[in-house]
């Protein structure tokens, strides 16, 4: 059964419809890479996947939840898919711990002790451990970034989202932070990564989504889909890409 | 040719002004946990609630940002008994100051909430937060921080309007003060010595928000804090 399965999804501003009835399939352990211009709408296809956006058409299923236009009670999903922004977003008032312990323990009623030992834990993992207390604006964007992969591991997702994670970064931060990808992915963690790194997305992702104009332009294995892409669209898309 | 003054009978009077001192500390400081009490939840309403009740909010607040403290403090004297309820002078002042906070307060939460960007919700809703947990855990302190000046400034504007309640004899300074005149026929003494105790109150009144903000917007030291939730557990500190 595919972790994450869109069928025919549609969102709609008005006239102007940014999905456009998009088919998705994301077997568990996949990582899918989702290419595209700008306003080709793969933000939004991240966001309706957790619900931060309704739907207007068709139905999203993930993870044993089931996302219709008008579902509103979202909040058991969001607990099992993480979700990572372009502009991390950590919560400036807490230090790196209680940014990572607070849905935990507030979501799950985890304890304390449990918790602080889950935030050290995910930070190992982001390669932190040394920034537990330290706040935000203490940190660097890559670091930033890796302590909201953190924050979104220590909900223990059987998804992840990422949207442009390193698109703020300089080259030598995006380096860190998509190493800490990567090492998700190898881990066997299920994601969906919105990317413009042509090369990261063919090197991490094993399937890859072009999209463009609010629907599925092309799909395939990342290998196939970057060395002999089928439609005009994706060839012009990704030949500054390739030097 | 001067007026010579003469503090000797008004300070006599000392026992007077430290009950309305006290009085005072105890009016407005109800007047202020509960009209700021009122405020948060009118401004989650506003931000968060039904359109019905965001409409019965902003009626509530126009009526009180509308009318004078004053004719609010009678309207709540009068008025009260009117539907049963019948109070003394000095909770319907509390009542009456607590709603005018709550009406003034409830724009300035709001323009803090309103002041922190809309990325930081969706990161709380994304964690699996609900909305109202999203503002208890993500929003109200950053939001806080944001308008904290302007709220204790509100705050010391309640502070000395609870002046205005001498006017139903609700015990407090001013009305203490008031008596002392009558009493001594020393006015400009006495409302010096009263107005000297507004200064000090005021200055104590701020004092007491510093506390405060130091206590919402701290950080804790990182090198205590990794000590701290390190021991309990028996684990080294983390190494770098
Ligand atoms: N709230 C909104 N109201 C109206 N239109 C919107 C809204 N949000 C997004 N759009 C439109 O939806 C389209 C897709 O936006 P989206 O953010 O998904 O694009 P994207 O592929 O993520 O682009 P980028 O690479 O720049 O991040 C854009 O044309 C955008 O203008
Ligand atoms: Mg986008």
């Amino acid at each position: 059964m595919p972790a994450v399965q869109l069928n025919n999804i549609k969102k709609c501003y008005g006239a102007l419809c940014v999905l456009d009835g998009i088919n998705l399939s994301v077997e568990p352990r996949d990582v899918v890479a989702v290419i595209g211009q700008s306003g080709s709408g793969k933000s939004t296809m991240l966001r309706c996947i957790n619900g931060l956006e309704q739907i207007q058409g068709g139905s999203i299923d993930i993870v044993g939840h089931r996302i219709e236009p008008g579902t509103h009670s979202l909040r058991s999903l969001r607990k099992e898919v993480g979700m990572v922004f372009q502009s991390y977003n950590l919560f400036p008032h807490l230090n790196v711990a209680e940014n990572i312990m607070l849905a935990p323990r507030v979501v799950k009623n985890v304890p304390k002790p449990e918790a602080w030992e889950t935030a050290q834990m995910v930070l190992k993992q982001v390669g932190l451990a040394d920034k537990v207390g330290a706040y935000p604006d203490e940190l660097s964007g890559g670091q930033q970034q890796r302590v909201a992969i953190a924050r979104s591991l220590a909900m223990k997702p059987k998804v992840m989202l990422f949207d442009e994670v390193t698109s703020a970064l300089d080259p030598q931060l995006t380096g860190e932070v998509l190493k800490t990808i990567a090492e998700l992915a190898a881990a066997g963690m299920t994601m969906i990564l919105v990317t413009h790194e042509m090369g990261f997305a063919r090197q991490v992702a094993n399937r890859t989504v072009f999209m463009y104009k609010g629907q599925i332009w092309e799909e395939g294995r990342s290998e196939d889909l970057f060395s002999a892409p089928k439609t005009p669209e994706l060839r012009s898309f990704i030949a500054p890409n390739l030097k | 040719m001067a007026y010579q003054m003469h503090f000797g009978p008004v300070l006599d009077r000392a026992p007077e002004f430290v009950d309305g001192t006290i009085n005072t500390i105890l009016l407005s400081g109800q007047g202020i946990v509960i009209g700021l009490a009122i405020g948060l939840a009118v401004a989650i309403i506003r931000v968060e609630g039904p359109r019905w009740l965001d409409r019965i909010a902003v009626a509530y607040i126009e009526i009180i940002r509308n009318t004078p403290l004053l004719v609010q403090v009678f309207l709540f004297f009068f008025g009260l008994p009117y539907i049963g309820l019948r109070l003394s002078a000095d909770t319907s002042a509390i009542i009456a100051i607590s709603f005018n906070l709550g009406a003034y307060s409830a724009e300035i939460f709001r323009a803090g909430f309103l002041a922190i960007p809309k990325s930081q919700i969706e990161a709380g809703l994304a964690l699996g937060l609900t909305r109202l947990q999203t503002i208890r855990y993500v929003v109200i302190v950053p939001a806080l921080k944001v308008v904290f000046p302007a709220l204790t400034g509100q705050l010391t504007l309640t502070l000395l309007g609870s002046s205005v309640v001498c006017a139903i004899s609700a015990s407090e300074l001013t009305l203490a003060a008031s008596k002392v005149e009558s009493l001594t026929f020393r006015s400009l003494e006495t409302f010096l010595v009263a107005g000297a105790i507004y200064v000090t109150l005021t200055f104590v009144f701020r004092f007491t928000y510093w506390l405060i903000s130091l206590w919402l917007f701290h950080r804790k030291d990182p090198a205590r804090f990794q000590i701290a939730g390190a021991l309990p557990h028996g684990q080294e500190r983390v190494e770098a």
